[in-house]
């Protein structure tokens, strides 16, 4: 099966997700476009993590469709899931790297499982994924325990860019860092974005990254997206939560910061 | 797969080479074009590369790497390159792929100087080991007497729940294991004693094999695979969640509170286990001796233990015990504060562990035989 690679990576149309008789997100309807930068924020606990994981397929929904690619989810057949699935990378909250591997041994995982390239050259591919997420060459044979917070997240992120995915989704990716780190992060995800050309999901709970480098915010509230849009649209929206969250003095700062890099 | 092929024509004028890639440079074609790029490239002489991407279909992180292998020279060093064809996004990718060739370090290949200095790294260890362990025990000692004199101050809720797990929980299994050892040997002891028409000297065989040496061994064994690495693992998993850091920060002793515990604990259940166990190897021996070929009457077996088993045998068995419980829950706890962040080292050091455990054990036991024949009993 050929991917059609201009349709949008991942649509969710009509999702109901529940635990027992816990609605997690009723009637959610949610889309991203081919090569852009969506960010999607909520409030604890109003299931983003279990939206990621239903559009992961880590979850099956209660009810409603996944598209992916423009291709319902239970239409797929084993092998078009396997290939649809190496288009997407995941970047876990904590890097979520195997212990018990290096990092170059880790970013090997997805290239030994799905490709037949020769080690050498996935070696030599591994090294590249390393330096394009901005790692210090050293750190290739490296474990994962002698990493800093940061670096794992780096590392995470060049496992996830293994296969070079067409849909990346990042949780909290800049969560834990401090302010330069995550500044640099937001930029590592623009130039990679703009090398390899993919779609980014991130949920995050960074301001200054959703002003930063977010084509798009979806707002998760009342268990389903209320609006998906640009930041000043989003800004518009009349909600109290949406009013509360980007009304807040963290969200000022961040504002008054993100349209002087821009302006 | 489904993409189409990929080729490259390269055309060398003086001391530069145009580069002309056509069609997927992606990762399915990547294994063929390697090699022959590889050998080609080899071949030529040059020091500056003109990529023309016109006619590329599709390029991704491996078909730049492969375009970039053309300006490689060695560590920290390539050719010069442009691209007189092609879009952003491919540049983009060609300068990531370039930046990433120049970057890979010197890998040195030193494999007597690597073999020396591993077994440099594990003779030291091994004395660090050594050491760390000595200190470990004079420190528990330390807070051990520290705190027997302020016996309040001792854990005694977490010490009952200790015994509890350690000891009440592990008697069935130690039992059972000592009742089919006390039979073993019976059956052992008959077929043997038989050939002499000694048979019931079986009683005296059980009665001293089973006392003196079995059930405390059996008792220590069973501890150091059962509450040994329940040990390491409970106190290892608390590192590394920061448990043990909070602990300190906060102000408590990690001995005071994880290692004195578990000593009194494994303390007091030891002996109890073990005479447990003596109780059973002897009744699994008695009925065999019944109910076997030997047909030795319980009353008869218990008459002959009495004559012939001193109560010295006894004692000799259980005083062992309280240093088994001692070894066994202070490198129990000693493996488990030394786990570092990974879920590697704790299953190493659980692993460890175990084995030092059930080492020392037997060693402990074997000096233990030396010095009673020694001194005779």
């Amino acid at each position: 099966m050929a991917i059609d690679k201009t349709m949008p990576p991942i649509e969710a149309r009509g999702i109901r997700s529940q635990f027992g008789t816990n609605v997690i997100h009723e009637d959610l309807n949610f889309m991203v476009n081919r090569g852009e930068i969506v960010g999607l924020v909520g409030g604890s606990g109003a299931g983003k993590s279990v939206l990621m994981n239903t559009l992961l397929g880590l979850k099956e929904p209660e009810a409603g469709v996944i598209r992916y690619f423009g291709r319902n989810r239970q239409d797929l057949s084993e092998v078009e899931r396997r290939e649809i699935n190496n288009e997407m990378g995941v970047l876990f909250q904590g890097g979520a790297l195997f212990s018990s591997m290096t990092v170059r041994e880790n970013i090997m995982v997805p290239m030994r499982e799905h490709t037949n390239l020769s080690l050498k050259l996935m070696r030599e591919l591994a090294d590249m994924k390393i330096h394009m997420v901005g790692l210090p060459a050293v750190s290739a044979t490296l474990y994962p325990s002698d990493l800093s917070g940061g670096m794992k997240k780096r590392a995470g992120l060049a496992r996830a860019l293994a296969l070079d995915p067409e849909m990346l989704f990042l949780d909290e990716p800049t969560a834990g860092l401090d302010p330069i780190g995550a500044n640099a992060f937001d930029e590592l995800i623009l130039g990679l974005r703009e090398a390899m050309n993919f779609t980014v999901l991130m949920v995050t709970h960074d301001l200054d990254s959703l002003y930063a480098i977010c084509d798009r915010v979806a707002v998760l509230v009342d268990k389903h997206i209320a609006i998906a849009d640009t930041l000043p649209k989003v800004l518009e929206y009349d909600h109290p939560w949406v009013k509360e969250y980007f009304g807040g003095p963290r969200s000022r700062a961040a504002m008054s910061a993100g349209t002087k890099v821009q302006g | 797969m489904n993409s189409s092929a990929a080729e490259y024509k390269i055309s060398q004028s003086g001391r530069t080479i145009t580069f002309r890639a056509l069609g997927d440079w992606t990762r399915d074609n990547a294994n063929s074009l390697d090699m022959d790029l590889i050998r080609e490239l080899d071949d030529l002489d040059y020091d500056h590369v003109k990529y023309d991407f016109s006619e590329v279909d599709h390029l991704d992180t491996v078909g730049a790497f492969l375009f970039a292998r053309a300006i490689r020279i060695g560590p920290g060093q390539r050719h010069n390159w442009s691209v007189i064809a092609g879009n952003e996004g491919q540049k983009t990718l060609m300068q990531a792929a370039a930046d990433a060739v120049l970057g890979r370090p010197p890998h040195a290949q030193r494999q007597w100087y690597d073999a020396l200095i591993r077994i440099g790294q594990a003779t030291e260890r091994f004395f660090i080991e050594v050491m760390e362990t000595l200190g470990f025990i004079g420190q528990f000692f330390v807070v051990m007497f520290k705190l027997l004199l302020t016996p309040n101050k001792i854990r005694w809720k977490s010490v009952v729940a200790l015994i509890e797990e350690i000891g009440f929980n592990a008697a069935p299994i130690v039992m059972v294991l000592s009742f089919f050892i006390g039979a073993v040997i019976a059956y052992m002891g008959a077929n043997l004693l038989a050939t002499f028409g000694a048979s019931v000297f079986m009683v005296d065989l059980v009665g001293v094999a089973v006392l003196r040496e079995l059930a405390p061994i059996i008792t220590a064994i069973l501890l150091a695979g059962r509450s040994d690495s329940a040990f390491t693992a409970q106190i290892g998993a608390m590192k590394m969640r920061q448990e043990i850091d909070a602990m300190t920060v906060i102000g408590l002793d990690t001995f005071e509170v994880l290692v004195v515990p578990r000593a009194l604990a494994a303390l007091v259940s030891t002996p109890i286990l073990t005479f447990l166990a003596m109780l059973s190897g002897v009744f699994g021996g008695m009925l065999v001796a019944w109910l076997g070929s030997a047909d030795l009457s319980p009353i008869l077996f218990v008459t002959r233990l009495q004559d012939s088993v001193g109560i010295a045998h006894f004692w000799v068995g259980l005083v062992k015990t309280p240093f088994f419980a001692l070894i066994i829950a202070i490198i129990g706890c000693r493996q488990g504060l030394a786990v570092t962040g990974s879920v590697e080292s704790l299953g190493s050091r659980t692993t460890t562990s175990v084995v030092q455990a059930i080492f020392a054990v037997i060693a402990v036991d074997a000096i233990f035989a030396i010095l009673f024949y020694q001194m005779g009993v």
